[in-house]
């Protein structure tokens, strides 16, 4: 990393949101460089997933905002705000089942203007990413693993050329080496290509020790943020999320 | 019912005479019940109105007692058998056989297709049942692009199909415009009433969406039905031109077609004609839509009807998509509506009862959703086989539930359920759906 910080890509300002009645974000504040790997952790229900929601717009923002690139987003619909070439994987992976690996592929490339011959290149690093999904071309995306489909939603994003990507859960109900897989493919990515990457774990240990940064979410608000490592050594963190929770991997 | 699960294939289960015998006991009772009225007291109207009935016991008991027996001999068969799984136990070189035979039954068929005024010109019957058959297969494909690709579950196609005939009915006989000027207006009119459905739709799925789309098409012919002054009302519309070839009217008089080639008149010819013409919007369909599914508002389509929510994230405009695929399958249904008008020479709301709309979507979802070939098979079996159990008369209705049961209990996902893979890599292989079960874990 360079001395001058590099300016935030994502900024995020005071943002709220809510499920009807019940405040889901309750004034954030997040912001994502350029070139960085952040990670927001929290337990169940802290609003994790609905922040990298809100960003999609859906559910609304009722108050804050949100820019990209120094452009407002609050409000833009959420096939725009992908159309910015912000890429998601999200929550449960959403790929689609009954078409198969390579076409939920070129449903990424879709998304973006580039040529054929780019797809092509995309695609074969995407592959060269995760060769398991190479072995599995033709087959229906329904048919593939837990860890497939993760991989799968993670490479589609990845068709979208992203300028941005955004993880929900990747390590969700995945075995402990896929998920290493997985989490090495996104140092990858971000090392190599410079990907910045805005990460949602449950999984704090790996997630922190991934990220340059990281902000923990309690209850809609952001408590805690700072360097990923720095975090790690926390211990209220520590008493948190590690060690009352998952085994060190 | 027993279910074939398919942790169970390894061994017969081992079902005891007792089990079985129970079986057959609760398939009796259950026959009993749905019987007893139905076939047990037979009612009538009186010669001075009252109601008169009599009891059928033996016929019940009989009845009864079929299905006691059959219910033995199923379970005995399935015991024999254990569980089967047809897929598994065709041999490999049998399925590549079968193929080997899907590739050319295609062309195979299309070749047939193109030679039947040929084959069976002096059978005016089969003609016609050919261009019924052909209407249905161009209103499957059409509405294949919004249920089978879309996955927008819709119940009113009818309407569309009743668009296109009124309009080309209204425009002909009121304006005098031509059939070839009448039939892209008419396609134009369906897909403005495609997207007039589809706008308050757009956030509907599943049982809702059918519910209201069922309504649309239910609010057309009633509109249709009541618009005395436009429509006609019940007596619909008589004396709509037949279509020309193209200008050149196929009469007998002077200017007729026969006449200008130099051949004797026959009425076959308009029929040949017509033949042709259906033919040709069919496969004009059916080519669009192979086209479209390699595009990428084909697999946007595709992509909807799996999960709408990853298809906002990859920057697919669902409002647009939907709308598009309400608006080309309407059109499609538009063209076959206004060719109905124009070989019906008379039209009326009669003619666009709900029934033509399941009729419709049975053919799709019998095909397999989304294979266009399935929907054409379909076609030709259901309004086929219509006309085959014809003599069976009172009968007809139930060799076809029956039939439609079965095939479904055979092959759930319709006639072809395997979906071609709409990106090629090195090598085609498509993987049939009931050799893979979907996983989500």
């Amino acid at each position: 990393m360079t001395d001058a910080p590099a300016p935030p890509l994502l900024t995020i300002r005071a943002l709220r949101a809510s499920y009807g009645k019940i405040a889901a974000l309750k004034g954030v504040d997040l912001d994502v460089r350029a070139g960085e790997i952040v990670a927001l952790i929290g337990a169940n229900g802290a609003g994790k997933s609905t922040l990298m929601m809100t960003v999609f717009g859906r559910p609304r923002a009722r108050d804050g905002r949100i820019a990209f690139d120094g452009r407002d987003i609050t409000h833009l619909p959420t096939h725009l705000v992908a159309r910015l070439r912000i890429a998601q994987a999200p929550e449960g992976r959403r790929i689609f089942p009954r078409m198969t690996v390579a076409e939920n592929l070129k449903m990424g490339a879709d998304a973006t203007e580039a040529s054929a011959a780019d797809h092509a290149v995309d695609l074969e690093r995407v592959l060269g990413l995760f060769p398991r999904l190479k072995e599995r071309l033709t087959q229906r995306g329904g048919t593939l693993s837990g860890g497939e489909q993760q991989m799968l939603a993670i490479g589609r994003a990845l068709m979208m050329r992203p300028r941005l990507l955004m993880l929900d859960e990747p390590s969700l109900g995945l075995a402990p080496l896929i998920t290493r897989q997985i989490f090495d493919a996104i140092r990858t990515l971000n090392r190599r290509d410079g990907l910045t990457v805005l990460i949602v774990e449950q999984n704090a240990n790996q997630a922190l020790r991934l990220a340059h940064r990281g902000y923990v979410m309690v209850n809609g608000e952001i408590t805690l943020s700072g360097e990923g490592r720095e975090l790690l050594q926390r211990p209220e963190i520590r008493a948190a999320y590690l060690e009352g929770g998952r085994q060190r991997a | 019912m027993a279910h074939p699960s398919s942790d169970t294939h390894s061994a017969a289960p081992p079902h005891g005479f007792a089990f079985i015998l129970r079986r057959a006991l609760i398939s009796a009772a259950i026959a009993l019940v749905l019987f007893a009225l139905m076939i047990g007291v037979r009612t009538e109207a009186g010669p001075t109105g009252v109601l008169i009935y009599w009891t059928r016991f033996g016929d019940l008991a009989a009845l009864v007692g079929a299905v006691f027996v059959g219910s033995i001999i199923v379970e005995l068969i399935r015991t024999f058998l254990g569980p089967v799984e047809i897929a598994r136990r065709v041999p490999d070189g049998l399925r590549n056989g079968l193929s080997a035979l899907r590739r050319f039954a295609v062309p195979a068929l299309l070749v047939f297709a193109v030679l039947i005024p040929v084959i069976f010109y002096q059978q005016r019957y089969i003609l016609d049942l050919s261009i019924l058959v052909l209407t249905y297969v161009m209103l499957g494909w059409g509405l294949n692009i919004v249920v089978g690709l879309a996955g927008l579950l819709d119940l009113g196609y009818v309407a569309f199909y009743a668009v296109g005939a009124y309009s080309y009915a209204l425009l002909s006989t009121t304006f005098g415009l031509s059939f070839w000027i009448c039939l892209p207006l008419a396609g134009i009119l369906a897909a403005f009433w495609g997207m007039m459905l589809g706008f308050p739709v757009l956030r509907l799925k599943g049982d809702y969406l059918a519910i209201v789309t069922l309504a649309f098409g239910e609010i057309i012919r009633i509109v249709l039905l009541n618009w005395q002054s436009l429509t006609g009302g019940p007596n619909g519309i008589s004396g709509i031109p037949r279509p020309t070839a193209f200008g050149i009217p196929l009469t007998a008089g002077p200017d007729g077609l026969a006449a200008r080639l130099g051949i004797p008149f026959s009425p076959t010819h308009r029929i040949v004609f017509l033949f042709y013409l259906i033919l040709a919007l069919a496969l004009l369909t059916n080519w669009a839509t192979i086209r479209l599914r390699r595009l990428p508002i084909g697999r946007a389509w595709e992509a909807l009807r799996e999960d709408e929510v990853a298809c906002r994230a990859l920057g697919i405009n669902t409002v647009v998509t939907k709308l598009t695929a309400f608006a080309l399958g309407a059109m499609f249904g538009g063209f076959a509506g206004a060719f109905f008008a124009t070989r019906q020479g008379f039209i009326s709301p009669e003619s666009f009862s709900f029934q033509e709309s399941a009729l419709v979507l049975a053919i799709v979802v019998l095909g397999g959703m989304g294979s266009q070939l399935g929907v054409a098979l379909a076609a030709v079996a259901m309004i086929g086989g219509f006309e085959l159990f014809r003599g069976f008369d009172q009968y007809r209705m139930l060799v076809f539930g029956v039939a439609m049961v079965l095939l479904m209990i055979w092959r759930p996902r319709g006639l072809i359920g395997h979906r071609a893979p709409s990106v090629y890599l090195a090598r085609r292989d498509a993987i049939a759906a009931d050799l893979v079960k979907e996983g989500h874990g």
